[in-house]
């Protein structure tokens, strides 16, 4: 029969291993970051089409991760989806004219968002939203006008059908940006 | 002469098995009563009926003037602070030390500081001269010893009733000696009132002031042991003299022997 | 005929009876204003003989169900080149359903079979008899506590057996099989969610825990108070508890799963 003192330091003891076992699902395993907000800013983009991206997917920089995104929704008058980032306060300066695209890791990865900074002396801060922006490409669309590029070229020769093929391809890359 | 219990007509039955049939016992005051009859008549039902644990069919049983069963919960609990129990085999907390045990209705019902509590305790203790064991666990106690343990635990709130059930049974001549003398000893000391359930003839007669006999569901014999050794009834004969067949049969019912051995071939 | 479906409805009733008792004992022990002053110490030593004493078997099973679904996962995910998606792998599986499932089984056998023999053994020696006469309701001093420790150690429990089951897979995948540590991490981080996963998983073993406690406090109160009765309810209490877990999970996963 063991003394009260020493039941309630197991006890203790046991709810302190529990407490560290949630910690450690909270945030090595999970990457919890919602109960608290790192600091930062936010910024906003409007995209035709997003694809597959999801809140808390990356926000990159020539490959490395500065922030995720916090919200995804709908502007109902213009279709447009506007998507919220969170961009950690480590990258103040990031050029107010850069570019944001949705770009797929490897060929069937999760979508995430690339910012692509250009020139300009003055940077992004609180609030402001990214203007010029590319949407997500859809393997299926691209695929159906592949077909249909090569069904009207298929009267071609050979010879030239991968080059046009090609041609036609990053032409509609071109269109869908603008 | 007041009676503490009074039971009027009671009737209970289990599973369509009748137990009581029309019961009526009085047990008075600052006496012990033994109630006592053969192996499975119900003797600790009554007493499970008498501590408001069992619900009877009809009839009524009354305790220091409230009827057991019309009690509100609170109003038995109340009421049970005056009763003590000695089962059958004790009912000693295994998880608790001898000491723990009994100071354990102390720590749930009163606010005394650990002091008194010991006082208490040890007083209860040294009452059935096991106050050297205070530390020992259940489990290395005998028969006799865990009897007399779980007795002090019982007058452990100073109740008014404290009934026995088989207090006797199972135990040496020297432990039962020594339980008989103390449930005596206790009763006029403290001032109880004792019911004994048994059926150890000899020893219960030797001590109770007055006493019950019950079988089949009806008492068939009461009065002082004096009276009860005098009485010519076939049923008690039976019972107080131990004699094998009689009223009680010696056979559980069965159809007739040649009948069960040889079948329907006849 | 007719017997066998007398029989049947007999057995129905004697069902529905028993699960109406269970009900009722569940109503006694959560309806009724604890005592906490009294309550809080009984509860931690159940905390202590319940959720402390079955820790050992807990983080030991975790460790090594963590190691093999890590071995297997790694020859699966090889064979499709994707073994840097062994750490979303073995931390899903383990939260969602591994950690809650197992531990809940772990705890109706290491636990909910103590719970119900020692009640069944107090009943049968006649200690709750013996404390209903000394006014002390045994709902209170023995059934409430051992209920409420079950109800805290079981997600507790979970929780622990998770985590050490995902360092055991850290341990065969990252420092057995060379995959990399950062990647290991990193990929479970970006699959796992904290509360469609995790918490999810914590919310199935509160209500295992809840259950497989109720089942053993429950054929404990009622076991016979016979030897044989006690054996019966320890076996009955680990066949229903076991049951009663791997049914529930499948309901609450469709819940999950199906945004109910």
């Amino acid at each position: 029969m063991l003394s009260q003192r020493t039941i309630e330091s197991f006890v203790g003891l046991f709810l302190l291993m529990t407490i560290i076992a949630l910690s450690v699902l909270a945030f090595k395993v999970s990457g919890l970051t919602s109960f608290f907000q790192p600091i930062g800013y936010n910024v906003s983009a409007e995209f035709d089409e997003i694809g597959q991206l999801k809140v808390r997917s990356p926000v990159k920089i020539g490959g490395v991760v500065v922030g995720e995104v916090s919200s995804i929704s709908l502007d109902p008058v213009s279709f447009k989806a506007i998507v919220k980032m969170h961009i950690d306060s480590n990258y103040k300066e990031i050029p107010n004219d850069s570019s944001a695209g949705i770009l797929t890791a490897g060929l069937l990865g999760d979508n995430y968002i690339a910012i692509n900074p250009m020139y300009s002396q003055s940077f992004l801060k609180n609030g402001d939203t990214l203007t010029d922006t590319h949407s997500a490409m859809i393997l299926e669309k691209l695929i159906g006008q592949m077909i249909y590029k090569l069904e009207n070229g298929g009267k071609n020769s050979d010879k030239s059908d991968k080059g046009d093929a090609d041609s036609s391809h990053s032409k509609d890359i071109n269109h869908e940006k603008n | 002469m007041n009676n503490l219990v009074e039971i009027k007509e009671l009737s209970f039955q289990r599973n369509s098995r009748v137990i009581f049939d029309g019961v009526n016992i009085q047990i008075p005051q600052h006496k012990i009563t033994a109630i006592m009859g053969p192996s499975g008549t119900g003797k600790t039902t009554l007493l499970r009926l008498i501590g408001g644990q069992l619900q009877p069919a009809s009839g009524q049983v009354t305790v220091a003037g409230e009827n057991v069963h019309k009690l509100s919960r609170n109003g038995l609990y109340r009421l049970r602070k005056k009763m003590g129990m000695l089962f059958q085999e004790g009912g000693l907390f295994t998880h608790l030390s001898v000491f723990e045990n009994v100071a354990f209705p102390l720590r749930e019902h009163t606010r005394l500081s650990n002091d008194m509590i010991r006082t208490l305790v040890l007083i209860k203790l040294e009452m059935v001269g096991l106050r050297g064991a205070r530390d020992l666990m259940p489990n290395e106690l005998s028969g006799g010893m865990s009897r007399r343990v779980a007795l002090a635990r019982a007058i452990a709130l100073d109740p008014e009733l404290i009934m026995y059930d088989e207090p006797l049974s199972g135990q040496d001549p020297i432990s039962m000696g020594v339980l008989v003398k103390l449930i005596r000893t206790l009763n006029d000391y403290l001032g109880l009132t004792s019911i004994i359930v048994s059926h150890d003839v000899t020893e219960v007669l030797s001590i109770a002031d007055y006493v019950y006999a019950i079988a089949g569901g009806k008492v068939i014999g009461q009065g002082t042991p004096d009276a009860l050794k005098a009485d010519k009834s076939q049923q008690l004969r039976q019972f107080l003299d131990g004699l094998p067949d009689g009223p009680v049969p010696f056979h559980y019912p069965a159809e007739a022997l040649n009948r069960d051995l040889m079948g329907d071939i006849i | 005929m007719f017997t066998q479906i007398t029989l049947l409805g007999r057995w129905g009733i004697d069902t529905l009876q028993e699960l109406g008792r269970a009900g009722v004992l569940l109503f006694r022990v959560l309806f009724r204003f604890p005592n906490l002053k009294k309550g809080f110490p009984l509860t931690l030593q159940q905390i202590y003989a319940e959720g402390v004493l079955s820790l050992l078997i807990i983080v030991v099973s975790g460790l090594f169900i963590g190691m093999v679904v890590a071995l297997q996962g790694y020859h699966t995910l090889e064979k499709f080149g994707a073994a840097q998606q062994l750490g979303p792998l073995v931390a899903l599986s383990v939260t969602r359903e591994l950690g809650p499932v197992v531990t809940a089984l772990l705890f109706a056998g290491r636990a909910g079979s103590a719970v119900a023999a020692e009640i069944g053994l107090m009943k049968a020696t006649e200690q709750l008899s013996s404390m209903e006469m000394m006014a002390v309701d045994p709902m209170h001093r023995v059934i409430a506590p051992r209920m409420w420790g079950g109800f805290f150690s079981m997600p507790m429990l979970t929780i622990i057996f998770n985590a050490v089951a995902i360092y055991g897979a850290y341990l065969i995948g990252v420092k057995w099989l060379g995959l990399d540590g950062g990647a290991f991490w990193s990929n479970m981080r970006d699959s796992v969610d904290f509360h469609l996963d995790v918490m999810n998983g914590v919310i199935k073993s509160v209500v295992f825990g809840f259950v497989v406690i109720w089942i053993s406090v429950f054929q404990g109160y009622s076991a016979p108070p016979t030897s044989a009765g006690i054996a019966g309810a320890t076996t009955r209490t680990v066949v229903y508890s076991s049951l009663a877990v791997l049914g529930l999970d499948f309901i609450l996963t469709a819940m999950m799963i199906g945004d109910w």
